[in-house]
């Protein structure tokens, strides 16, 4: 086999393998950093020898002996050398106890616990949101320091010391490797859940960034997603923030203008909306509502998505559902943005009369001093109440707050359009 | 991207009952794809005996003749559509599939930026 080539099949059995890789190894050492190390090093020596041997049969099964062989060497030296980590030789010790194991072999629903394992610790609670987001990319996605850099627009080494640092506060945390058990697993979701979503938006961000790593993100998100709510299938929240992935996914393609600019969801073409990803979507918010725990922050929003997807044009939304979906959702998380929302459902469902007055209530919200939501909705709901005047001020006024160019444009054209009526 | 593999059959129509034991490996196969997060639909189809075939000359007449096809090298026994981060790892996920006496082919599926900018304007006016 060519070098090159048999570089690339390392590479693509890495991509696929090392979540697993890296899980299953960091049960047995209690320590992702170890866990990833050691899996690196097999990497290593795959990099190394498969361009003699080809690919083997089983990559997966292969990488893993390599890396518990390492983990065995390193245990034996580390009783001749000097110590690096005080905790190296007990958990190593448990590992060459293990020898006799075939840990290729181990079952499926080992494989989903070590990886649900790893997801809860790459969200754990020691670590800032940076770090988490950070290392999921980096031990779950098999992103590169590099990639993740390019996607959050920061430098290497910067991306690199926030792994190094978040390995170490785990590590001084003695966070446990496993997955949450009973009522804390329920607690702690939530993180995990967070990160997938935060990639995701990160992704979907029209407004700067390279194409391909926005996409890769998305790609990233929805994958880990996915495979969150085949992990936790009695989680209504796991399947709820799939949901919501897939048909805010379904959208990509609507999503731009011709220039570039963003598009509007009621103005959007949705033709152009991906009929797989909707229907994907509605299927696990389905998975969602039969479970018996009712929907969550997620499952709401994702309900919401849905009433959107499922009107063939925008005057067939449901907006009376929009606007009590809203309700729930702000019962369950209060929050202004959810206000804002609701008002902007209540104006399309009730009239703009019943929606101004919902605004009202959160105008002086101090959360919302500054975001240009606020006067774009108050403005549409003064112009289709025929209060022009008004209206153009209020256009005005939230072109003065946003800080997107092409928004900009879009909501002082608004503004003229609210001036010739 | 996305990836449709499509298992063709090397075997004849009549033959195309898989055991059991086949079938079982086969949904094991499956759901290792759904585990990763990378399947996005799969269908296995009925032979083409109880099929149909519309063609269409240059002028656009058609002619529909029901199945088998005498004519036919190969037909296509179900897909996988898959989204994977390069052409290599649906490759891989291809060479993992329990297949016997068949071929899968891998093929990417076009997405919008793929077409030169007038067919996606011609798209967009629909």
């Amino acid at each position: 086999m060519a070098g090159a080539d048999a570089r690339a099949a390392v590479e693509t059995v890495w991509r696929i393998e090392s979540a697993r890789l890296i899980a299953a190894l960091a049960r047995l050492v209690r320590d992702v950093g170890l866990a990833e190390d050691l899996a690196q090093d097999a990497l290593l020596a795959a990099l190394e020898s498969w361009p003699r041997t080809g690919v083997p049969d089983n990559p997966g099964a292969w990488l893993m002996a390599t890396a518990k062989n390492r983990a065995i060497d390193l245990a034996r030296r580390s009783q001749t050398y000097e110590r690096k980590r005080e905790e190296v030789a007990h958990e190593l010790g448990v590992l060459m106890a293990m020898d006799g194991v075939d840990l290729a072999a181990a079952a499926d629903d080992e494989i989903g616990d070590d990886l649900l394992a790893l997801m809860f610790t790459c969200c754990h609670p020691s670590l800032s949101t940076e770090a988490r987001v950070a290392l999921t990319l980096r031990l779950l996605g098999g992103l590169t320091t590099a990639e993740i850099a390019r996607a959050f627009f920061v430098g290497e080494p910067t991306v690199a010391q926030r792994l190094t640092r978040a390995k170490r506060t785990l590590r001084e945390a003695r966070a446990d490797f496993e997955v949450p058990a009973g009522p804390a697993l329920r607690a702690r979701l939530p993180d995990v859940l967070e990160i997938v979503y935060l990639v995701f938006n990160e992704g979907y961000a029209a407004s700067s960034g390279e194409r391909w790593v926005r996409d890769e993100l998305c790609q990233e998100a929805l994958r880990l997603g996915r495979i969150l709510a085949e992990l936790a299938p009695a989680e209504p929240e796991a399947h709820g923030l799939i949901a919501l992935l897939e048909i805010q996914a379904s959208r990509l393609p609507a999503r731009l203008g011709p220039d570039g600019e963003p598009v509007l969801l009621l103005d959007q073409r949705r033709t152009l909306w991906d009929p797989l990803l909707i229907s994907r979507g509605l299927a696990a918010l389905k998975r969602a509502e039969e479970l018996p725990a009712p929907l969550g922050p997620y499952g709401l929003q994702a309900a919401i998505a849905a009433c959107h997807a499922r009107a063939p044009e925008t005057e067939d939304t449901d907006w009376v559902r929009i606007a009590a979906l809203y309700a729930a959702l702000g019962a369950l998380s209060p929050s202004p943005i959810v206000e804002l929302n609701r008002a902007v459902a209540v104006g399309m469902a009730f009239g703009p009369e019943t929606g101004l007055a919902l605004l009202e209530r959160i105008a002086s919200d101090p959360t919302l001093r500054d975001y240009h939501l606020l006067p774009s909705v108050r403005a549409d709901l003064l112009a289709r109440l025929g209060r022009s005047a008004e209206a153009v001020a209020e256009f005005h006024r939230a072109a003065s707050l946003t800080e997107n160019e092409s928004e900009r444009r879009l909501l002082l054209r608004r503004a003229t359009e609210a001036t010739d009526r | 991207m996305r990836f449709m593999m499509f298992m063709y059959p090397e075997i004849s129509e009549a033959e195309w009952n898989p055991s059991a034991e086949a079938v079982a490996e086969m949904s094991r196969y499956n759901e290792e794809l759904r585990k990763a997060g990378m399947l996005l639909a799969l269908d296995g189809l009925h032979p083409p005996a109880e099929g149909a075939s519309v063609s269409f000359d240059a002028d656009g007449v058609k002619a529909v003749v029901d199945g088998p096809f005498a004519e036919a090298k190969e037909v296509v026994g179900g897909y996988w559509l898959i989204q994977a981060r390069s052409k290599d790892e649906a490759v891989e996920w291809a060479k993992r599939c329990p297949g016997r006496e068949c071929r899968i082919e891998v093929r990417r599926v076009f997405e919008m930026e793929d077409f030169p900018e007038d067919v996606q304007a011609a798209a967009a006016e629909i």
